[in-house]
């Protein structure tokens, strides 16, 4: 068994061998979508439920692509559009989903811990699309995979993630998961956005853009998540730019080898300028296919495939 | 589980004369070797199409080319839950539209590897032809399919386990019988 329980919540819940078998079965789903063909029949007749009640486009669309390539039957349903808007519970809805015999449930969700919560009560699996400033742990998985492709072994590795640090479920899902593959993290951004307490994560704290990338292999920045900022964590977002943009002249001081990655949907020329998220320098893309190849390998091991079925089946 | 050996069916020079003659066949079968390609399923179909190609090619002097087939995602009993993981890759170096393609894996049993590897071969394009070339046929077919070609026919029980053992992942070449013990 690769993953070893029902549900994908967090990196923080996965062990280091964990997260390098999802990789590894997610790299042969990346093989898939070269061929004519870019589905597989294995899921053929299991239902996924994709319950979004925040909104989102990449991780939604990626999520159903995966679950298309797989061939299960999709059913959709975002806050908007359901009951909810009527006043009906988390639990209610998602134990009526149930009811109606699904298969995986992804939940996407503004508070922390609403996929903890279902997984607790469903029966069937459930994998976080993201909860709050929490876990977000695809996204992390998909991060990982594209650093491993072009660094291997990421023991000794420096990776070095910039921005709104304190807001964001993307940073910590690859503080968990890169920890355990034994990277060296650097946090950077704004003192108003990382706090000092972070470095109990087992991170370096750096405030001064120019040393934290120095010495980095890969530099993950992070959205400004803008519509987060009631009570603004920084004057504007040209001084922004200015102190923690990923520029051009940032991306000439970095070791030739390293590039910047970031999760989308990007704030061009906020935390990083067009000319770099254009440039020759960036794996976004990569990124973005890595993503449909993690989330299939997630479902697809989550609904019992397990490869070692495989091996024995002679036996 | 405890497998346990009963019985060496083939030794290593028997598995070559039988991969010999079934080169032999499949060369005589297609009128030579144009627009023939080898297809092993991973993982010990893989080897046996490697030995296939060389036999084919002491024979016509020229390379057939050759792929490996991964049917993970295509099996029919995804809750079936087993030990260590494994999934090995597909690779399919050429362009199967019209090609004769010859699937080779080491034992025909149910049949339902077959199956697979046929939708398989079918989401990459449409070949002209596919046949079937397994080490070892021991019945009990699931499915109606059936080997072009065949190293040796080996009746068995339901209970028996055939092994077929290469070099590359046994170290030695054989073919063995034997039986899961403790059940």
């Amino acid at each position: 068994m690769i993953l070893k329980n029902k549900d994908v919540l967090g990196l923080e819940d996965l062990s280091a061998e964990e997260i390098l078998g999802v990789l590894e079965i997610a790299s042969r789903f990346r093989a898939v979508f070269d061929r004519p063909v870019r589905s597989v029949p294995i899921m053929r007749g299991r239902t996924v439920v994709n319950f979004f009640h925040e909104p989102s486009t990449r991780t939604r669309i990626s999520f159903e692509l995966a679950e298309k390539r797989l061939s299960a039957d999709i059913v959709n349903f975002s806050t908007a559009t359901s009951s909810f808007s009527k006043g009906e519970t988390l639990r209610d809805t998602a134990e009526n989903l149930a009811a109606m015999k699904i298969d995986m449930l992804i939940i996407r969700h503004s508070s922390a811990g609403a996929a903890r919560y279902l997984a607790k009560v469903l029966k069937c699996s459930v994998i976080n699309a993201g909860d709050g400033a929490h876990e977000h742990p695809t996204q992390g998985l998909l991060d990982i995979m594209t650093m491993r492709q072009r660094l291997g072994d990421l023991r000794g590795k420096k990776v070095t993630i910039i921005g709104d640090i304190s807001h964001s479920r993307v940073a910590r899902s690859n503080i968990w998961g890169l920890n355990k593959l034994g990277a060296e993290v650097t946090l950077c951004g704004p003192p108003t956005m990382v706090p000092g307490g972070l470095a109990k994560l087992g991170v370096n704290i750096e405030y001064d853009l120019k040393k934290a990338v120095a010495d980095a292999d890969v530099l993950n920045v992070l959205r400004i998540q803008l519509e987060r900022h009631s009570s603004k964590s920084f004057p504007s977002n040209r001084e922004y730019h200015r102190m923690y943009g990923i520029t051009e002249e940032v991306v000439r001081t970095l070791k030739p080898e390293a590039f910047v990655m970031h999760p989308g949907p990007m704030n061009r020329d906020v935390e990083i300028s067009s000319t770099v998220a254009d440039g020759p320098r960036q794996v976004i893309l990569d990124q973005v296919a890595n993503g449909v190849a993690v989330r299939m390998a997630l479902i697809y091991l989550l609904s019992g495939g397990d490869p070692g079925a495989l091996s024995s089946a002679q036996e | 589980m405890n497998f346990s050996e009963k019985a060496v069916i083939m030794n290593a020079s028997e598995m070559n004369r039988a991969i010999k003659r079934m080169a032999h066949e499949i060369i005589e079968a297609n009128k030579g070797i144009d627009n023939l390609v080898l297809l092993g399923v991973q993982r010990r179909g893989v080897p046996l199409a490697r030995m296939l190609g060389e036999a084919i090619k002491a024979v016509e002097g020229s390379e057939v080319p050759q792929g490996a087939l991964d049917i993970t995602f295509y099996r029919d009993d995804l809750s079936t839950l087993g030990p260590a993981p494994q999934v090995s890759s597909t690779e399919m170096p050429f362009d199967v539209n019209k090609k004769i393609i010859i699937l080779v894996d080491d034992v025909l049993f149910t049949g339902r590897t077959v199956r697979a590897a046929l939708d398989v071969i079918m989401d990459w394009g449409r070949p002209e032809a596919i046949r079937l070339a397994v080490l070892v046929d021991r019945g009990h077919r699931e499915l109606p399919i059936r080997p072009d070609f065949v190293g040796k026919n080996v009746p068995t029980s339901q209970r028996e386990i055939i092994k077929v053992k290469v070099k590359e992942f046994d170290d030695k070449a054989e073919v063995v019988v034997g039986e899961v013990e403790g059940e």
